[in-house]
């Protein structure tokens, strides 16, 4: 409230009023809003009034910062964009000149004025108006200090596939504490089950393996699988993270790995999971071979011991007394400083869509379980055959966007489809020979080499059908072979409907997001977006980081991409972090929510409205305490205190007030002569 | 439970049969039917190809008959697939679009009537046997259950498609013929085809697509093994039964494949005489099929042979969808 | 194709209103919203095929659906009018249940017959016959009458196979199927004022 000549109510306000090109300018008559505020603003407290083409440039700032040492400016307003997006620059441009950077208010005449309006006249007087309220609001101002949160240097990392693994990878050689919690019993993620990878067709497990193994024997990270996150607490630079380690039943610090219980376990079960449903794995297993940890864990549901009491053959056969079957499920605390999400994707579930004949014709793959066919770890050795297991087909049917790009099921397109279905075609003409047909919407290849791939895969003569598939028929039913199939599509290139008898088809579903996304975004503080994916910050220029500090995402958790973005997001929120470990200390954003304590009743509305858990109740003191790092400054409790004990700082009732007054300070009768542009 | 019938044109001639079944087991099912009053064709799909607003006043007049007609809950039941979604598309659409709602009550209004949309509930037979009722309660009143009786369901499209108001849960994979075939006792073939179309009016237009739709259905029919096919829709009836002479010509083919209406079916299971059930009246004769029925015979292997399980690769886990409320 | 007639005739003699000033190419995509219910959406058609690949009736159509919009949205309103496609349409409703894009598709292709039929397009004649043979049928009497409607059928267009035809109508006349004598409803007089002022309010189409 006091100048800088210390006399009480004397301010010396400089308005800066940008034409913004044509933006403005071309609108709102700026050398008229300048002198008028400077001639009718003066009692208010403002001594010099400019406009110049762009307040953002450089020599736009310097004006500020010459201005507030020379003139000696104990406020100031500048008269441009959105506080969205230039609010920092001219704070920064007042850091520097010497002025509290929340000494410096805007007023968006652009957004809110020349963007709306094609009547001059109205602009004018509107930007007249506006310029008025935010004199008058930061009279208000207080100066205010951006709290410090020390940054802690650990970090957790959810989620163990190739994103997690590179950003865990980055982070530790920076000499940094990861915890890398996955949620299965190995690390590698959906990559570990690919037998080839596009566009290259490197062997998935071959670039993998090295990663995985690398995490496994790192020394800054501690790796904890078969662990879920089961609560999240605090803020930037201070999380408590509560994790529960499931038990395996298996003592890690003596298991050697040797894999003798897997070999005696009598009990087979259906791998869902690893081998999505088409091969076989015991009740105690390791998830692959090249599994990193290497220790297996024990499928209680699933083992004769748990069920009759009888077996304990993996007990009896364990040379280094492992196994531990009284195990018990533990839960540990780690305090991190920030949390990358890399939760993954699930696949479309193919029994959505009945007409293609998953589950019902032996012969309906879907994309995944091709995958897993095609690994020579597999479940039939990489050797392509027939549901019999032994009958290689003569002709195969790729069907592209199956559960992606429709309103039914998932209206986005999942990038990957089109590129692995071609891969597909690749695989089939080489390992079979078998004629191959790709039915396409669009065929989407476009990244780095992806074209070149499609030509080539063009090369080897498949025959490439444009038409979403309409169904897929039991060809016995037609005069067909017994258990052949027949694709009905339009080839929409000739226009004509087609029936195509195969031996086998392979449905290229889509990816979603993990079906407790959601719950995992709640937990984390985060938000999804509509169709489930975790919500990025800005989409194009922050797409790792998101709204609550401290906590990123990486790979296919954003939304579907391939390994190379994936393995990009993981590096980029890996530096992310790195960046604010090395600066020790960060600042926070200073508009926050305070509570008067005297005027409190402790009627404790406020403490379930924070979206971001920040408020408390001192049951001692009977009141409720906001925890100034938590609070985001989104207002919600401000407005719902019925006593009014809480202001937001930088969003006072008496600046609030003060900027309506300067607002209405201003007549202007808004009829309009021309419709409002929008 | 009383409901308001239409029974539509195909019911009083072609169907007779439909319309014979359905009120020999309505007393038992405990619904009553009361006709609609002077109710008109509902054009089928031949009027709404020819006009717009007259084709829904055509319909509409229907509704507002059954609007002022009370009897007990204001539901209009329909048998025909055809009729059905005429009636629940124009019910819908009158409510959705109030230019279309405004154009037809004008023209209601020059004979003297008005329907006011929302105040009839439209639903088909099927519908209210399965979800309204439920084919567990069906299943209780079964006398003579139909053991033996190799039965595959056939839907055509109307009846599921486009379904407007929501009444079936997936209109690709239905479950209401196999859960009333379950109920009767009899043995439910699986019929990859049930939903596929018949041709509809395709016989008077164009015979070679036609015949070729029929084949694939009867031979469809025939290779998955059933003795009898039961369905929703006269003319799915029609074109089955009827042209199956034709097609058997046409293909040079020797197939003999009855289908009866799925109300048939139920009256057989609930003990009734197949003729008050209009059983006879089909062409391609259901007596040899049916002389199966209450008779201890060794089932022949379906002629449709499904790999065997338990070599190579295990199938994907499904859902047991059928007789889930039995 | 030359139109068969210039004014459309109904049974019941009076002319039916002549068609009107067609709209301009541009709007006719409004005109699809006037007059379908609901939101034909024709304008997100991604050109996918699934409509032409489920279509029972598709090996005996010159243009599959989707070509049918991809036509209808270059402007090419003649040779929409002209196509044989919404006749052979069977109305199976497979097209729009599986369009990823959620078009009402089997309501357009009555809204093109109806466009085709009011502006004195009947391509193809047994299926414009066939229908407005039963219409007439119904706007007499209240009722459809099969045989009537069947004999007048055939006699403009002779069946393929006329002794199999005459089979089955004798063995459905024996099986007590087939009425000899048309149904008549108590309100005819009623249903023809109501259809009549009801094409006095048609769309313009």
């Amino acid at each position: 409230m006091t100048g800088p000549n210390g006399k009480d109510g004397e301010h010396r306000i400089g308005v800066y009023v940008c034409h913004c090109g044509s933006n403005i300018a071309g609108v709102v008559n700026v050398y008229e809003v300048a002198k008028w505020a400077q001639e009718n603003l003066a009692h208010q407290g403002v001594v010099l009034a400019k406009e110049y083409k762009f307040m953002c440039s450089s020599l736009g700032q310097k004006l500020i910062e010459d201005d507030i040492r020379n003139e000696k400016l104990d406020r100031v307003v500048v008269a441009a964009c959105s506080p969205h997006l230039h609010e920092k620059t001219f704070r920064g441009a007042a850091a520097r000149g010497g002025l509290n950077p929340y000494l410096c208010e805007m007023a968006s005449v652009r957004e809110q004025v020349s963007w709306v309006t094609s009547d001059k006249d109205l602009a004018t007087e509107k930007a007249k108006a506006m310029v008025s309220a935010a004199v008058a609001r930061v009279r208000q101002h207080e100066p205010l200090e951006p709290i410090r949160v020390p940054i802690n240097s650990s970090t957790l990392v959810v989620g163990g596939g190739i994103a997690g693994i590179q950003a865990a990878l980055e982070i530790a050689n920076s000499g940094f504490q990861v915890y890398l919690v996955e949620r299965e019993p190995s690390i590698g993620g959906h990559m570990a089950q690919f037998d080839k990878t596009f566009p290259t067709l490197d062997c998935a497990a071959c670039i993998l393996t090295p990663r995985m193994s690398e995490v496994g024997m790192h020394s800054n990270i501690q790796l904890l699988t078969w662990s879920e996150v089961e609560n999240v607490e605090g803020y930037l630079g201070n999380y408590t993270v509560t994790v529960r380690k499931k038990a395996r039943y298996v003592d890690t610090s003596l298991c050697t790995g040797c894999g003798v219980c897997e070999q005696k376990c009598p009990k087979k079960v259906i791998d869902d999971q690893f081998e999505v449903g088409l091969g076989y794995r015991k009740a105690i297993y390791t998830p692959f071979e090249q599994a990193v940890p290497k220790f297996p864990v024990l499928d209680r549901e699933n083992c004769i011991y748990f069920e009759k009491g009888t077996c304990k053959a993996c007990e009896k056969f364990c040379a280094v007394g492992a196994i531990k079957l009284d195990d018990q499920d533990e839960v540990i605390t780690l305090t991190v400083g920030n949390v990358i999400l890399a939760t993954g994707y699930d696949m479309f579930d193919a029994r959505r869509i009945p007409r293609y004949g998953y589950g019902h014709l032996p012969n309906v793959f879907t994309s995944l379980e091709f995958e897993r066919m095609c690994n020579a770890a597999g479940p039939t050795n990489g050797a392509i055959v027939l549901r019999d297991g032994k009958t290689p087909p003569k002709s195969v049917g790729i069907i592209h966007c199956v559960g992606s790009r429709d309103h039914k099921y998932n209206p986005y397109c999942s990038a990957i489809c089109c590129m692995q279905s071609l891969k597909f075609a690749h695989l089939v003409k080489e390992r079979t020979g078998a004629d191959v047909y790709n039915f396409y919407i669009d065929m989407r290849t476009a990244a780095k080499d992806y074209d070149e791939f499609y030509q080539k895969v063009l090369e080897e003569g498949t025959n490439l059908i444009r038409g979403k598939v309409a169904e897929v028929v039991d060809g016995g039913l037609f005069d067909q072979k017994q258990g052949q199939l027949i694709i009905q599509v339009e080839d929409t290139l000739i226009s004509k409907q087609r029936r195509i008898p195969v031996d086998m088809v392979l449905l290229a579903i889509g990816l979603e997001p993990r079906h407790d996304a959601a719950s995992v975004a709640h937990q984390f503080g985060i938000s999804c977006s509509a169709t489930g994916w975790f919500t990025e910050k800005h989409p194009k220029l922050d797409p790792v980081a998101t709204m609550t500090d401290g906590i990123f995402i990486a790979g296919c958790a954003a939304g579907p991409k391939d390994i190379p973005a994936s393995v990009s997001q993981g590096s980029a929120a890996a530096a992310r972090v790195i960046s604010y470990i090395q600066q020790k200390e960060l600042s926070l954003e200073p508009v926050r929510a305070s509570i008067k304590a005297e005027q409190c009743s402790g009627c404790r509305i406020c403490n379930g409205l924070c979206p971001f858990h920040a408020i408390s109740f001192d049951e001692e003191k009977m009141v409720s305490e906001i925890h100034e790092a938590l609070c985001q400054g989104c207002g919600t409790c401000v407005a719902a205190c019925p006593a009014g004990a809480i202001t937001g700082t930088g969003f006072t009732n008496q600046q609030v007030l003060a900027q309506i007054e300067g607002l209405l300070s201003v007549p202007f009768h808004p009829e309009l002569s021309v419709p409002v542009a929008v | 439970m009383k409901y308001l019938f239409y029974p539509g044109c195909s019911l009083h001639s072609t169907s007779s049969a439909y319309l014979d079944s359905l009120y020999a087991i309505q007393e038992k099912l405990g619904f009553e039917f009361a006709e609609v009053e002077d109710w008109n064709c509902c054009g089928a799909n031949e009027y709404v190809a020819l006009h717009r607003i007259p084709a829904y006043a055509l319909i509409a007049r229907n509704l507002a008959l059954a609007e002022q007609q009370q009897n007990g809950a204001q539901t209009l039941v329909a048998a025909c697939s055809a009729c059905y979604l005429n009636l629940a598309k124009t019910a819908k659409y009158m409510g959705t679009d109030k230019e279309l709602n405004a154009r037809v009550n004008d023209a209601l209004a020059a004979g003297g009537m008005h329907y006011t949309p929302g105040s009839v509930e439209v639903r088909h037979i099927l519908d209210l046997m399965c979800n309204k009722l439920g084919a567990c309660k069906v299943k209780k009143l079964v006398e003579r259950p139909l053991t033996g009786l190799r039965v595959a369901p056939y839907y055509g499209c109307m009846v599921l498609r486009p379904d407007p108001d929501k009444r079936w849960r997936d209109p690709e994979s239905p479950t209401a013929l196999e859960d009333l075939i379950l109920a009767t006792g009899a043995e439910l073939v699986e019929f990859p085809l049930r939903t596929h179309c018949c041709s509809g009016h395709m016989p008077q237009i164009n015979t070679e697509t036609s015949m070729e739709l029929i084949r694939r259905l009867v031979e469809g029919a025939v290779k998955s093994g059933a003795d009898l096919l039961i369905t929703t829709c006269p003319l799915c009836q029609l074109n089955i039964d009827g042209y199956q002479h034709e097609m058997n010509k046409y293909f040079k083919t020797n197939y003999a494949m009855p289908i009866l209406f799925f109300t048939q079916l139920i009256g057989l299971a609930f003990g009734l005489s197949p003729e008050s059930l209009g059983v006879g009246k089909e062409i391609t004769s259901a007596a040899p099929a049916l002389a199966r029925i209450g008779v201890k015979v060794e089932t022949e292997p379906a002629a449709h042979k499904r790999p065997p399980k338990e070599q190579g690769l295990p199938m994907p886990r499904m859902p047991e969808i059928y007789g889930e409320d039995l | 194709m030359v139109p068969s007639s210039p004014v459309p005739q109904n049974s019941i003699g009076k002319a039916s209103p002549p068609p009107s000033t067609p709209p301009p190419q541009a709007s006719i995509l409004d005109f699809f919203r006037a007059i379908s219910p609901g939101l034909p959406q024709i304008e997100f058609c991604i050109q996918c095929g699934s409509c032409g690949g489920s279509c029972p009736a598709a090996t005996l159509l010159d243009h599959t659906p989707r070509r049918l919009f991809a036509l209808i949205r270059a402007g090419e309103i003649e040779e929409v009018l002209q196509s044989n496609t919404p006749w052979y349409c069977v109305s199976c409703y497979f097209c729009m249940v599986r369009c990823p894009q959620e078009i009402h598709i089997t309501d357009l292709m009555y809204g093109l017959k109806t466009l085709a039929y009011q502006r004195g397009y009947t391509h193809n004649n047994k299926a414009t016959h066939l229908s407005t043979t039963f219409a007439g049928y119904i706007e007499r009497n209240g009722r459809a009458f099969e045989l009537g409607i069947a004999s007048r059928h055939y006699l403009r267009h002779p069946p393929a196979d006329l002794i199999e035809t005459a089979r089955m109508g004798a063995g459905m006349f024996f099986k007590g199927r087939l009425k000899l004598v048309p149904e008549k409803i108590k309100g005819v007089a009623q249903l023809q004022k109501i259809l009549g002022r009801a094409k006095e309010l048609e769309t313009p189409l």
